[in-house]
């Protein structure tokens, strides 16, 4: 790995519980964790293990007990909801298992929400919709209710969606969880290539196959890192 | 400030969800539709119910002679009790002080006519405060005047519809009539809300009727308000009063009952009055009811709303909008839907009274309508408690963690 290239995460001690009843549930003991821009990190571990309490503490959509968190050179602490939607918006894209497209929105106009949530003019941010849209191959499809759209395109539309606000980190929780094999590794294909291009991105998943994809599997257990190496990236393009 | 991004969110989040915009809007509309027409109908009743005694001033008092039932001090039963100038004036300098309008009434019935138009009419002679009494509406010229009585001059004021009748192409001021004989210069024109017959006779000054049939001074009967600073006790003890009085004048047995009738209309109004305030408050119960069913119908609409959209809500907040956004977004929706609704309800409402309203008089319902004031503040007012349900769990979906609303399926 590059180690000048500036550090995007820095994560030290971090610990969260979660009170169940009187008792506390301790999900993350302690965890430790850098990630330099431009990596491709699959988090991995058993359900329990923790690994999506991690991606919402980083994601800002959850915070944490104990220890810091750095992204970007910015603390994230003590945060209140509306600069923590602030901070969403600027340095984060999320995708999800589900894909989480608005219903009634079409393909265009889900991928400029976060552009409209940044206060940016309606023609620009079609504009720029658009370009994202083109970028995952979609632009024929633009003006189409997710409905209409296969479980490969959603997905890429969330990806586009996801890029639009051009954020530093992106975020996947079990990005191909809800697709078959081939569209999986259609869409790891399109992770790689935006890897590629220098988005760094972390990908919460429990397949192998696709932990073996990115660079580097952080596996947790019961709260702690078991293993963080870094790995041959298996190029999903020789299965496309 | 006018944010046409956040409105167009908005009209497209309606659009797109017809049946939830629908839902909502229904309930508000009916809420609003049925208390205007709730409202509307209570309001025909109580005016009905005020109609009845409108006629008349509510303090007044009628004074009627009749006929002895009782032998007293050496007359005999069956005895004529003829009222007279003097008895008008007796009550006038005694009771001045507790009266407010006094007049005496004398009747005849006599065939009018004005060229080849003719018919049969009631005639009241009368002073000039029978105006106040009868609540006579002069619309055109004059009603009676101290003048007339003094002059005993051949003037009357005619009915709306004895205008109608008789003059059927020009206007009945200044011309003359012929009443049984003799000309009648025609001085005023009144309408009178105690109905059709009310509006079919003919007044002239009492001074004049007495010189010109019958040359005496006989009075049929004899009006009065009491003073309207009077209590409801006050002015029944006035009317006995007033009845013991006329008994010694006449020299008729305390215990006749027949002899001299005195009226007192406070008796009747009261009871109307009672009739009305409770007839008020049920239709404000009701009304409130409506109201408050409406309330509850739209709250539970919210919450459904708030529930269907929470993972909506998550996404847009992982996008990054504030809370303060996703409060907005559901309150002026809603604040659109209910108050689009609302009028929409009000139109229908207003419309249908106004449609079915006079054939509803069978059913003792006179011009049902209700005040805008009234329809716009229960309209707003639902609009309102709209939003206020709306705000908790729109306030509550803003708090909620996105990882959770997204979780959610």
């Amino acid at each position: 790995m590059n180690q000048y290239i500036n550090q995007m995460l820095e994560i030290k001690k971090l610990h969260k519980s979660y009170p169940i009843g009187k008792e506390s549930l301790h999900v993350l003991k302690g965890i430790d964790l850098s990630v330099q821009a431009g990596e491709l990190v699959a988090i991995m571990g058993s359900s329990g293990s923790g690994k999506s309490t991690l991606l919402n503490i980083i994601g800002m959509l959850d915070e944490a007990d104990e220890g810091e968190y750095i992204l970007d050179d910015v603390p994230i602490k003590n945060l209140n909801e509306k600069k923590a939607a602030l901070y969403r918006n600027k340095f984060l894209g999320f995708i999800f298992q589900s894909f989480n497209l608005i219903t009634y929105k079409n393909a265009l106009e889900n991928v400029s929400l976060p552009l409209y949530y940044q206060g940016m003019g309606r023609k620009e941010r079609q504009e720029k919709a658009m370009f994202h849209l083109g970028k995952v191959g979609l632009t024929d499809w633009a003006k189409h209710l997710p409905n209409e759209l296969s479980g490969g395109q959603k997905q890429r539309v969330a990806i586009a969606r996801a890029l639009a606000a051009q954020p530093k980190l992106l975020l996947a929780d079990e990005p191909t969880g809800a697709l078959d094999t081939t569209t999986s590794y259609e869409i790891m294909d399109f992770i790689q290539e935006l890897n590629d291009e220098g988005k760094t991105i972390l990908i919460v998943t429990h397949e192998e196959d696709i932990a073996n994809m990115c660079k580097r599997i952080v596996r947790l257990k019961d709260g702690v890192i078991m293993e963080d190496e870094f790995v041959n990236q298996v190029r999903a393009s020789q299965y496309v | 400030m006018f944010d046409l991004d956040l409105w167009r969110e908005i009209f497209q989040s309606i659009s797109k969800n017809k049946l939830r915009s629908l839902l909502s809007g229904f309930t508000v509309s009916f809420a609003i539709l049925l208390f205007t027409l709730l409202f509307g109908i209570a309001n025909g009743l109580e005016n009905t119910f005020n109609s009845f005694f409108k006629d008349d001033a509510q303090n007044s008092i009628f004074i009627r002679p009749g006929k002895t039932t009782k032998p007293y001090k050496g007359f005999k039963t069956g005895r004529d009790i003829q009222f007279k100038n003097e008895d008008y004036d007796y009550l006038k300098e005694n009771f001045g002080d507790k009266v407010q309008y006094i007049t005496s009434r004398v009747y005849k019935n006599l065939t009018a006519s004005y060229k080849n138009e003719k018919s049969s009419y009631s005639i009241r002679a009368v002073h000039p405060d029978h105006q106040y009494l009868e609540k006579t509406l002069v619309y055109d010229g004059r009603y009676i005047s101290a003048k007339d009585l003094q002059e005993s001059s051949k003037v009357v004021v005619i009915g709306k519809l004895v205008e109608e009748d008789l003059f059927t192409k020009t206007l009945a001021l200044g011309k003359y009539i012929n009443l049984g004989g003799i000309q009648y210069k025609v001085v005023g024109v009144y309408r009178d809300d105690g109905g059709d017959n009310e509006e079919r006779m003919i007044y002239m000054p009492i001074t004049t009727a007495q010189k010109i049939y019958g040359n005496n001074d006989y009075v049929d009967q004899i009006n009065l308000t009491y003073n309207p600073a009077m209590d409801y006790d006050e002015a029944l003890s006035f009317s006995t009063l007033l009845t013991k009085k006329l008994k010694d004048r006449f020299d008729i047995s305390p215990k006749d009952q027949r002899a001299v009738r005195v009226r007192n209309m406070a008796e009747a109004s009261k009871n109307v009055n009672l009739m009305t305030i409770v007839i008020s408050g049920v239709v404000l119960f009701i009304g409130f009811g409506t109201l408050m069913a409406g309330v509850v119908g739209i709250a539970n609409i919210m919450i459904f709303v708030v529930k269907e959209r929470t993972k909506e809500l998550g996404v847009r907040k992982a996008l990054g909008a504030s809370p303060r956004s996703i409060v907005m977004l559901i309150m002026l929706e809603t604040i659109l839907i209910t108050s689009l609704a609302g009028y929409l309800g009000l139109l229908v409402g207003m419309g249908t009274l106004e449609l079915i309203g006079d054939s509803l008089k069978y059913y003792f319902i006179t011009d049902p309508s209700v005040s805008t004031n009234l329809i716009i503040g229960a309209t707003v007012s639902l609009v309102l408690a709209g939003a206020i349900a709306g705000y908790i769990p729109a306030k509550r979906a803003a708090r909620i963690k996105p990882i959770v609303a997204l979780r959610d399926e």
